[in-house]
């Protein structure tokens, strides 16, 4: 195995049990840090407000990162829009952690994302069921996190996506080989891949989830689902008190299994950021639909 | 203290708060030792009854803060400095040091060295290479540099067991260990042979 891809995977391990917020200043960031992050996603609008802005949503000013990287020592990561090359180039360049190529953003490709085996740095793409998880590491991506609908504080779709990589896994892990070309064909997953799940049971990296956790009961709720670790979008700072609400998920996804400890962190947080509901949203509004 | 042989069984935890702990118990059931049992730390109470511990690779903020919350801190404090062998490979190498750079107060506040974080830079300057380390016999062996920590300065006592371009990456004090990488990630399980021929030392 490529040494660099290695390493990129192995970050990703380290990451796991871990919460990684989103951020949209240093102010923020150091919020998310002393409150246990694992990692921080920095971006000009958190999903919620790239909703209500609408328009096209782009990769964030490189200074605004760079501020952000020179306040923090966990890693830092940043958004590029599905299929812009140069605004990869333009943050690996920046010494950055990782780059979400994400649906979050407007896509600059509706054909084609990025080859990421070209990078030096790690890449995590979203995904809403195994054959796109397997697109996407097939592409080079060292992480995986589920879709979900982000900027909505609405986890059903995330649960969906979960739920839907879960149960493809377990189909494949007991699927006789010769099965497995077909499996691949419906999938529409590269078969060394498919192959490779079949034989593990397991995805290849490490697999978060992500689009639409509000609560410490949301974050938890994914970690009992399967999920390696959480992001955490609008979820912290469009509520009405982020770092108790940071500190809670934190301390719910490292302890998942205990229900009492859950309970107790998410007494007294104040209110949760609004939620949408998924009907209300148009078919251009859902986030999740964008990439291929 | 025992041998490993005999019907006792060997205790050790592995601290599974955050980070790369599945992977630590993973190289230390394939040492395939009969009386090793192998235990998942998340809170005081699992503390006791433990013949060592490994404290993972992870995020050493996080890791501090649900140490901590959980009130774990002082517990593990006082087992590591009434004798428990300890092992701490890059966040854990973080824990345990009495000093680090750019924070004033140290979590678990034990080992003679000072350390800085992300030593070598960002993801962009992690990398994989090979070290030759006392303890570890035969060939080198090729371990991973995950945005890893360097030691900056190390108190009289403490050995430096393994160096890279000069700079400190493993070193030991009485009963704890510490690696700046993290041998978890190979497939390599003589670092893990070398923590439990360290802990039936003591």
């Amino acid at each position: 195995m490529n040494t660099q891809y290695k390493l990129n995977k192995d970050l990703a391990r380290m990451l796991k049990g871990g919460v990684i917020m989103d951020v949209m200043n240093v102010e923020q960031a150091k919020i998310a840090e002393a409150a246990g992050a694992s990692a921080v996603m920095a971006l000009e609008r958190i999903p919620s407000e790239i909703r209500k802005a609408g328009g096209v949503s782009r990769m964030s000013d490189p200074e605004m990162i760079i501020r952000i990287k020179d306040a923090v020592t966990i890693p830092v990561m940043a958004k590029v829009r599905i299929g812009h090359i140069v605004e990869a180039d333009i943050l690996q360049s920046l010494g950055i952690d990782y780059i979400d190529e994400s649906e979050v953003l407007t896509p600059a490709d509706d054909q084609y994302h990025i080859d990421k085996q070209a990078y030096k740095i790690p890449f995590v793409c979203g995904a809403r069921d195994l054959g796109e998880a397997l697109r996407r590491i097939g592409e080079g991506a060292a992480m995986i996190r589920t879709k979900g609908e982000a900027g909505t504080g609405n986890i059903v779709e995330a649960v969906r996506h979960q739920r839907k990589i879960q149960q493809q896994i377990a189909q494949l892990h007991t699927m006789p080989t010769e099965e497995l070309m077909s499996a691949a064909k419906d999938l529409q997953a590269p078969y060394d891949l498919v192959v490779e799940v079949a034989d593990s049971g397991a995805l290849p990296v490490v697999n978060f989830a992500a689009g639409g956790i509000a609560t410490p009961a949301d974050a938890a709720l994914m970690m009992r689902l399967g999920s390696d670790g959480v992001f955490v979008g609008s979820g912290i700072f469009a509520s009405e008190d982020p770092a108790a609400r940071a500190q809670a998920i934190v301390l719910a996804v490292a302890n998942y299994q205990d229900s009492q400890l859950v309970a107790k962190v998410s007494t007294g947080l104040g209110e949760a950021m609004r939620g949408l509901n998924l009907a209300d949203l148009s078919q251009d509004q859902r986030f999740a639909q964008r990439g291929w | 203290m025992h041998s490993g042989g005999g019907s006792k069984p060997l205790i050790i935890g592995v601290l599974a708060l955050q980070g790369g702990n599945l992977e630590h118990a993973a190289l230390l059931d394939r040492l395939g030792l009969p009386n090793l049992q192998v235990t998942a730390i998340r809170s005081a109470g699992e503390l006791e009854g433990l013949d060592g511990i490994i404290l993972p690779g992870g995020e050493s903020t996080a890791q501090g803060l649900l140490l901590e919350h959980f009130g774990m801190v002082e517990p593990l404090r006082q087992l590591i400095r009434d004798g428990l062998p300890v092992w701490g490979t890059c966040a854990g190498m973080i824990l345990l040091a009495k000093g680090v750079e750019g924070q004033a107060v140290s979590v678990l506040d034990c080992m003679d060295i000072t350390v800085r974080r992300n030593w070598y830079g960002s993801q962009l300057e992690s990398f994989i290479t090979e070290i030759a380390m006392e303890g570890i016999p035969g060939d080198l062996a090729e371990v991973v540099f995950i945005r890893a920590p360097g030691v900056v300065s190390t108190g009289v006592d403490v050995e430096v067991l393994a160096s890279v371009l000069g700079q400190p990456v493993a070193c030991r004090q009485r009963n704890m260990i510490v690696t700046a990488f993290h041998p978890e990630l190979t497939e390599d399980t003589r670092f893990h042979r070398f923590f439990i021929d360290h802990v039936l030392s003591l």
